[in-house]
């Protein structure tokens, strides 16, 4: 019999740039804040996965938290890094090896485009010289397609960025917190079409803590908790479109982020009618628009009512990206993955002040997706 | 087999033809699955083929800022340049530049075809790449 794993603490560096502070640093920041939120010491603390992507080597972070001698496991898995922390803690303490345990994603990326080398993704140096190698670009052309295959118009990308600010505003750990008018967004300055670059999220800094606890830990410390009632992580099927793509199968399949939710929704039990409040990844607009359906939440092309009518706006009948997303924090890639569990943790457990969706929230879901085509999924209960 | 007039970018990546150039591309021998960029040719499962020199836009979009060098190796002055996938029909659906063509006037759907591009590096040389086109009296 397994044990069952909650998330009993969470903390955060506020995302956006920290010019004083390392991507490491912040990470340490962020485990004291939820060691403080827990009331526990580090020494309480029997074992650590961590990662970044571009910001040091999460262990010697113990040199600040202190000696104490546990496994600390690094972790580099690309945009899942924190994700992939996430599944190596529930994994260990569901094993029932240990019952206390940390999460911790960090990262800090300097300004502009990822600038990825071909050769670290097993492609020629070609791919990347002739400018071919960009995620923007994969981003653009994946929802092209979409847009032109379920009528849906640039009005509806708009509209999930303006959304995202409006949320940002409420959220104290964004890093955009200015609303922005969607006349602005669709008329600014074209990136990679159909996208504008109030469309796109950016590179950015930021890190996240979770303690994770058996269900006899945490119902002994009694502290505010989520159970997790899924982890799934998983890598890309036959035909699925992914960055970093010189070509695709002709026969199309699903994508990573299919895969990931439906074993997820089999763990739990659960299906996507029965969640509550969700945080999708949105590297840009359009990439929330599709994964509200490779999530299972809608059918291809129902997103243009969907968002219409406001359901993915806080106090619709499924929330999405309550923090401002992606769009509105920044893509620390580490701390990313994190963050949406975290926002799902301070949401079930009624601690997310000004962004609090109302209502009863019982089930709240996270779908991170990264190259070379990774999608990991958590759901959590209160 | 005439050689490129300009050398290609990269070693196995383009044939010349009569009237122009064709992508490089490998075979798996068991699934009969395409694969682009090809695999080395000392991979026995696998026999080289050329992809076809025709297809139809898949998805596009425009590349409106310069890419970070490295890995872009073009020349500091830059101007926007439109990138697809274009399907080729019974083997694969290939990420190319695309050329010769309005940014206003791509159209999913569209009938296009290879032709050899010239790039010119960061230090003033050139070397042959490859664009898509739109293809001359194709029915679209």
């Amino acid at each position: 019999m397994s044990e069952d794993v909650f998330i009993i603490g969470a903390g955060i560096h506020p995302f956006g740039r920290t010019p004083g502070l390392s991507g490491l640093q912040q990470g340490v920041f962020a485990v004291r804040q939820a060691l403080g939120a827990t009331g526990l010491e580090w020494r309480d603390i029997q074992f650590a996965f961590g990662g970044s992507d571009s910001a040091g080597n999460a262990d010697t972070m113990v040199s600040e938290l202190g000696l104490t001698g546990i496994p600390f496991i690094n972790v580099a898995n690309g945009c899942a890094t924190g994700g992939s922390a996430m599944f190596g803690a529930y994994s260990s303490i569901k094993s029932g090896e240990f019952d206390l345990g940390m999460a911790v994603g960090f990262d800090k990326h300097p300004r502009g485009s990822f600038s990825p080398l071909p050769a670290d993704w097993g492609l020629p140096d070609w791919y990347g010289e002739t400018g071919l190698m960009l995620t923007t670009q994969f981003f653009a052309m994946k929802i092209q397609r979409y847009m032109a295959q379920y009528g849906i118009t640039p009005h509806t990308l708009g509209a999930v960025a303006e959304k995202a600010f409006a949320n940002g505003v409420l959220a104290d750990h964004a890093w955009r917190r200015e609303a922005v008018d969607i006349d602005t967004i669709l008329d600014s300055q074209m990136v990679s079409d159909p996208l504008t670059k109030f469309m796109f999220c950016s590179p950015g800094e930021g890190a996240v803590a979770l303690v994770l606890a058996s269900g006899k830990k945490a119902r002994e410390l009694g502290l505010p908790a989520t159970r997790l009632r899924a982890v799934a992580m998983r890598t890309r099927p036959p035909g699925s479109f992914e960055v970093f793509s010189p070509a695709l199968d002709l026969e199309r399949g699903g994508s990573p982020t299919t895969v990931a939710s439906k074993a997820a929704y089999d763990m739990a039990g659960v299906g996507p009618e029965d969640i509550d409040i969700a945080q999708l990844q949105d590297t840009e607009t359009g990439a929330e628009i599709m994964h509200m359906a490779e999530n299972g939440f809608c059918a291809d092309g129902d997103q243009t009512q969907w968002i219409a009518e406001g359901r993915t706006r806080i106090g619709g009948e499924l929330p999405v990206n309550t923090d401002g997303g992606c769009l509105a924090c920044g893509e620390p890639i580490g701390a990313s993955g994190l963050r949406q569990v975290y926002e799902n943790y301070m949401q079930l457990t009624g601690q997310a002040g000004a962004r609090q969706a109302p209502g009863d929230l019982r089930l709240g879901y996270s779908h991170v997706y990264g190259a070379p085509g990774v999608s990991a999924v958590a759901i959590v209960e209160r | 087999m005439p050689d490129l007039p300009i050398p290609a970018i990269a070693d196995d990546l383009l044939t010349p033809t009569g009237d122009g150039v064709r992508l490089r591309a490998s075979r798996d021998r068991e699934s009969g699955r395409m694969i682009f960029p090809p695999r080395p040719e000392a991979d026995a499962r696998f026999d080289a083929v050329l992809l076809p020199a025709e297809g139809t836009l898949w998805s596009w979009t425009v590349q409106r800022f310069r890419p970070k060098s490295p890995p872009y190796a073009g020349s500091d002055a830059f101007e926007p340049y439109a990138v697809g996938y274009v399907e080729l029909d019974g083997a694969l659906i290939v990420e190319s530049r695309l050329t010769g063509v309005d940014f206003d006037a791509l159209q999913i759907g569209m009938a296009m075809r290879i032709v050899p591009l010239p790039f010119t590096l960061a230090d003033g040389d050139v070397r042959t790449s490859f664009a898509f086109t739109p293809a001359k009296g194709a029915q679209s």
